[in-house]
């Protein structure tokens, strides 16, 4: 079990476009919300109101400022599991419990065979799996394979938690490994990407860069405020030797 | 990486146990008769004791002990399943090998047995390394050399538990205690230069390509996921100062390699077994601990690049 499957010709994943992500945490509430009562229920959380909050959530945004070809921004990084085709925390996994599935791709947990030894954990260099204390296994974006799948959700609601609730539309669902889909054209158009590609577990979500922009302003330099011309007025004198006063003080 | 105390145990405890488990199995393989059956029931039964004891503590880490058999299944993958399995199959020569010393039976099948349960101990030990070594997410772990040095300090710690029984038995043989003085020489020098790789390994991976977007110029946090530290960082994000680190590091060279060492020759010089396998032991077992804490302290993961970490 787990070894990981010759080759799945479906690779769901996730397409998640920098350029437009505000950072609101709306996917990341969303997820702790669907899958604490969904296939990885509960994701328990400790103190969660007090002073040292902490628990299991499947998806963590970070803030970054970056530079790059004379400008600079502001950029909002949603991190969850890569599902990716070659990873060592399905081989690692001595029970079976952590796999890949053959038919679409999705790595998963199976909590009831988890032994909670967290070394799927050592194993990814993305920090994507969070471990339960209270539940004692391993916790992990398991692409809402209780929804996606789901007949009994309307048919618009068959989708990652996390893609249905991003009001800015910057996170796409789909089959990665199909070149026609609608999530690999926009990677295509884009320009998508991989997260740490040089590490070789082939991840299957692709990110979007943010597109290019203006290139910022100069910023103002002291030399460039004009001063104004000496008058000689009374006032002028007052401020001239408050001003003298107060440098020889100093 | 987080030194959890469960692990530091098994592995240390654990180790001595096959190490011992090893000697006492090569000495009976290659002659039979030297060590007496009441004392190489002793021996067996105090590094059973120790094996059983890291065993049962490894479990201790665990969120579900209950469901540990189902480790021993996925062995084609995994070495953590490759280790279970390779410790519950020692114990099957070990134990046969100590039913036949309880009876006093069988002298012609003791030489099969014991060379299966040294091969077992072998076996497990290499395992457990692996298990670290083969994580690519931790280039302090990922490394061809950190079997070798389970195995080397297995073996020296082994071989002083056994030079202390065998001097308490009154059957202290004369090679035992070059042997394992050769092994704790391999064990310093491999990790001599252990610690001379990773200190100038700077890491390959970075910060920028953990976020992925070409051509970026700087990169700088602004804001964390989260106020306070998640599992990511606790478990993986441990970091020891670098001064405490080279203290340690001092203190394991005296207390694991140069003390034990000393001890040894000592031994061999004037015949003492017993309170210079005592001390020497006592030495080992203070310097292996602190050994082990250092191999998960100075380990730095790659996931902690999205947590502040410019290079992994």
């Amino acid at each position: 079990m787990t070894s990981l499957p010759e080759n799945t010709g479906t690779k769901l994943g996730l397409v998640i476009d920098l350029d437009i992500c505000v950072g609101c945490q709306a996917c990341a509430t969303s997820c702790k919300e669907w899958n604490t009562g969904g296939y990885s229920a509960p994701l328990s959380d400790h103190d969660p109101y007090g002073a040292d909050p902490s628990g299991a959530w499947l998806n963590r945004i970070h803030s970054y400022e970056y530079t790059r070809d004379g400008t600079s921004g502001t950029l909002h990084f949603p991190r969850s599991c890569l599902h990716c085709e070659e990873p060592d925390c399905v081989t690692v996994c001595p029970t079976g419990a952590s796999y890949k599935r053959e038919e679409d791709g999705i790595v998963l947990v199976n909590p009831d065979t988890c032994i909670g030894c967290k070394l799927c954990s050592w194993a990814c260099p993305y920090g994507a799996r969070e471990y339960d204390h209270d539940d004692g296994v391993m916790k992990k974006c398991t692409l809402c394979v209780d929804r996606i799948y789901n007949e009994t959700l309307a048919p618009e609601d068959r989708s990652p938690a996390c893609v249905r609730a991003c009001p800015t539309g910057a996170r796409a669902f789909g089959d990665l490994g199909d070149p026609d889909s609608e999530v690999s054209r926009s990677v295509a158009a884009r320009g998508g990407f991989g997260l740490l590609e040089e590490f070789g577990y082939k991840p299957v979500n692709r990110y979007l860069p943010p597109r290019d922009r203006q290139p910022d302003p100069p910023a103002p330099s002291p030399e460039a405020t004009p001063t104004p011309e000496p008058d000689g007025s009374a006032l002028e004198a007052l401020f001239a030797w408050v001003d003298r006063t107060l440098t020889a003080r100093s | 990486m987080h030194p959890a105390y469960s692990v530091i145990f098994f592995t240390t405890a654990s180790g001595a146990g096959y190490g011992l488990l090893f000697w006492l199995s090569l000495a009976t393989a290659i002659a039979p008769d030297a060590l007496g059956r009441w004392p190489s029931l002793a021996m067996l039964a105090v590094a059973l004791v120790f094996v059983t004891a890291g065993l049962l503590a490894s479990t201790f880490h665990l969120g579900h002990p209950e469901r540990a058999p189902g480790a021993l299944s996925q062995w084609r993958s995994s070495w953590l399943s490759r280790e279970g399995v390779a410790a519950v199959a020692t114990y099957v020569p070990a134990g046969l090998m100590g039913l036949l010393w309880l009876l006093g039976l069988a002298e012609g099948l003791i030489v099969p047995l014991a060379l299966l349960t040294a091969a077992g101990a072998v076996a497990t030990v290499y395992c457990t390394g692996m298990i670290y070594a083969s994580l690519r997410t931790i280039r302090q772990w990922n490394r061809r050399d950190v079997p070798w040095i389970y195995l080397a300090l297995a073996a020296a710690t082994g071989g002083i538990l056994f030079g202390l029984l065998g001097g308490l038995a009154g059957v202290a043989g004369r090679p035992i205690p070059m042997l394992t003085l050769a092994c704790l020489l391999v064990a310093a020098g491999l990790k001599h230069r252990y610690w001379t790789a990773i200190d100038a390994d700077p890491g390959a991976y970075t910060a920028k390509m953990a976020i992925g977007i070409p051509g970026l110029d700087t990169l700088r946090p602004l804001d964390a996921p989260h106020t306070m530290p998640n599992f990511v960082m606790r478990e993986m994000g441990f970091t020891v100062a670098r001064k405490h680190a080279e203290k340690l590091r001092r203190l394991t060279w005296i207390a694991l390699f140069a003390a034990p060492a000393l001890l040894l020759l000592l031994g061999v010089l004037t015949g003492l077994a017993v309170p210079v396998y005592l001390l020497a032991a006592i030495s080992a077992a203070t310097g292996v601990v602190l050994e082990r804490w250092l191999f998960f302290a100075e380990a730095e993961h790659v996931s902690q690049l999205y947590y502040g970490r410019s290079r992994a």
